[in-house]
């Protein structure tokens, strides 16, 4: 089986960031960049299908610029068998990320696509499901765990909804996106890190892909949130209670 | 501008908070923006919520009551909203961002050949939304080009619609075709609570890693959660450790929680945790790390060991109410 794995490239989770005075976007300096911890998800349990089975190609695929290609040798020092990088300057929203996804997808013919549910950035919580859209594909959101059919044509999913566990089937091809609880991702061996330094990252022009890329949504402007100030420190569990039974008048 | 439609989500033959929440603020873009606010139910068996959405002063309820959408699923339900949009002149589709409006929005906008914009907590009069991006560390004024505009709202950020008025029912068929072949729905597995819903309570109270163990949540948490009558929730952290189901979790990645009262018991407040809770009313945290971030966001802080100061707040609490 082929599973493809998108992958993004974002600023480490516990960075702060702050934005530039003038609203044009996200001060860059210093920030240290990671798999996106949704696609290390995703990528790990294409690894475990891919032990589980046997005889299956693991293919990474991301969109930016040539350093995107650090993110992408750690899934590669992960496990992964090759990966594809769509070289692309500017800025895309969900929409065009799907479309060049799209076409990634109708030159690879994966029987899987595996991707996060939420890129940690823009938390759009967008992409797996319009590639789904695109290809008339089913999907399966916010994904728990996995289970494929011992003839590999089909899937099972647990669904991590409001109020429960949600499971659903559907045929393969399929996209199966992420959530917290799938799997806990491995760490890049060290055997792993230098078999990665030999395998493959095709770099694909954007051009070449002929996707519009031309985005629907666009951001105008940023503004730093309202900051909440902290307020008071309180001694003892009694006057906790007591000041929000009769000053926040809350309990 | 065309007109609003507010996808109306039910669970169990009810409709949530998070539906009447959609309601409001699909009637806040269209007298902000123009034109009609339009809801519409999807389901099998479904004239009484038909009914009662009407009920909450939209223009129109369309209803596809068809065996074929008796439960949710992504494709059956996308192949119907792409029909009743394109059919009624629909340039803004809205829902809230729960479990299914995050499943279902993206995918009907794909279709339609238009983006979206996610968990949006502002519409402007120009027809740009404000969203949060990065955690809520930037809010964001965005745009949406294209013939039809689709907007996810977070739940915290608008009130809920109140009843008035009896809209016009209009009952549409509609032709699910090849789209009910590819998607099965199998099983929903419930988690039984008693205690409120997360992101409707009044009073949440959530844990974090400093519990240090799923039985310490049951012991030291829970009761507390019990005596305030509040909804449980819980760090990233904690679920990640393994202490408590991710459907607890709050946080940027889970629930976004927004009661009068909150209470952050033995949780650090990584960017992660701030994102989901910072718009509470009123915070408590309780920590033993007085350099613990989440002091900079908390109303009242006590740094205390949690071991000590919840079953103490707990007894505290029953003797208050009586």
């Amino acid at each position: 089986m082929k599973i493809l794995v998108t992958v993004k490239r974002v600023p480490d989770p516990e960075t702060t960031i702050r934005v530039k005075p003038d609203g044009s976007g996200i001060v860059t300096d210093n920030i240290k960049y990671v798999i996106n911890p949704f696609d290390e998800i995703a990528i790990e349990e294409a690894l475990r299908i891919k032990e589980k089975l046997g005889g299956s190609e693991v293919v990474l695929a991301s969109i930016g610029t040539k350093v995107v290609s650090e993110q992408l040798r750690t899934g590669l020092a992960m496990g992964a068998d090759r990966a594809l990088l769509v070289l692309c300057e500017q800025a895309l929203d969900s929409l065009a990320v799907s479309k060049i996804l799209a076409k990634l997808v109708e030159r690879e013919s994966p029987q899987l696509v595996l991707m996060g549910k939420q890129a940690i950035d823009d938390d759009s919580n967008q992409a797996g499901q319009m590639l789904a859209a695109l290809l008339d594909w089913p999907q399966a959101t916010f994904a728990s765990k996995v289970e494929l059919a011992a003839d590999q044509q089909s899937a099972q999913v647990i669904r991590e909804v409001d109020g429960g566990l949600e499971t659903v089937g559907f045929s393969l091809p399929g996209i199966i996106t992420a959530d917290l609880r799938l799997n806990e991702p491995r760490y890049a061996s060290l055997p792993g890190i230098m078999k990665a330094r030999k395998k493959e990252i095709r770099e694909i022009p954007v051009a070449e892909l002929n996707a519009d890329t031309t985005p629907c949504l666009k951001v105008q402007k940023m503004d730093p949130p309202v900051k909440k100030t902290g307020g008071k420190k309180v001694e003892t569990v009694q006057q906790l209670l007591d000041l929000l039974h009769t000053e926040a008048k809350v309990i | 501008m065309g007109n609003v439609l507010v996808f109306a989500e039910h669970q169990k033959g009810k409709f949530p908070k998070s539906t009447l929440i959609a309601l409001q603020a699909g009637k806040e873009a269209a007298s902000k923006l123009g034109g009609n606010c339009l809801a519409v139910v999807l389901g099998s068996g479904i004239d009484t919520l038909a009914q009662e959405v009407a009920g909450y002063g939209v223009t129109k309820v369309l209803v596809a009551d068809d065996p074929g959408l008796a439960n949710y699923l992504a494709d059956t339900y996308t192949a119907t909203l792409e029909q009743l949009i394109k059919a009624n002149d629909v340039s803004l589709l809205l829902a809230t961002s729960t479990a299914i409006g995050k499943d279902l929005l993206p995918r009907v906008a794909a279709r339609l050949g238009v983006g979206m914009a996610t968990d949006v907590v502002a519409i402007n009069a120009d027809g740009t939304f404000k969203r949060p991006m990065y955690a809520g560390n930037v809010i964001a004024t965005v745009s949406l080009d294209g013939p039809v505009k689709v907007v996810s709202v977070r739940g915290t950020a608008f009130d809920a619609a109140q009843p008035g008025g009896q809209a016009q029912i209009e009952k549409v068929s509609v032709n699910l075709g090849a789209a009910a072949k590819k998607m099965q729905f199998v099983a929903f597995n419930e988690t039984k609570s008693d205690r409120p819903n997360l992101t409707e309570a009044r009073i949440v109270v959530s844990g974090g890693r400093g519990l240090k163990s799923g039985e310490n949540f049951t012991t030291y948490l829970e009761p507390l959660v019990d005596a305030l009558g509040a909804a449980m929730g819980a760090s990233r952290a904690a679920v990640d450790a393994g202490f408590v189901p991710n459907d607890l979790q709050v946080g940027q990645t889970g629930k976004v929680v927004a009661p009068e009262l909150y209470f952050a018991v033995g949780i650090s407040g990584a960017i992660q945790h701030l994102a989901g809770m910072k718009d509470s009313k009123v915070i408590v945290a309780i920590n033993k790390d007085s350099e613990a971030p989440i002091f900079s966001v908390a109303d009242y802080g006590l740094v205390a060991d949690l071991f000590k100061a919840v079953p103490e707040l707990t007894e505290a609490v029953k003797k208050l109410k009586g």
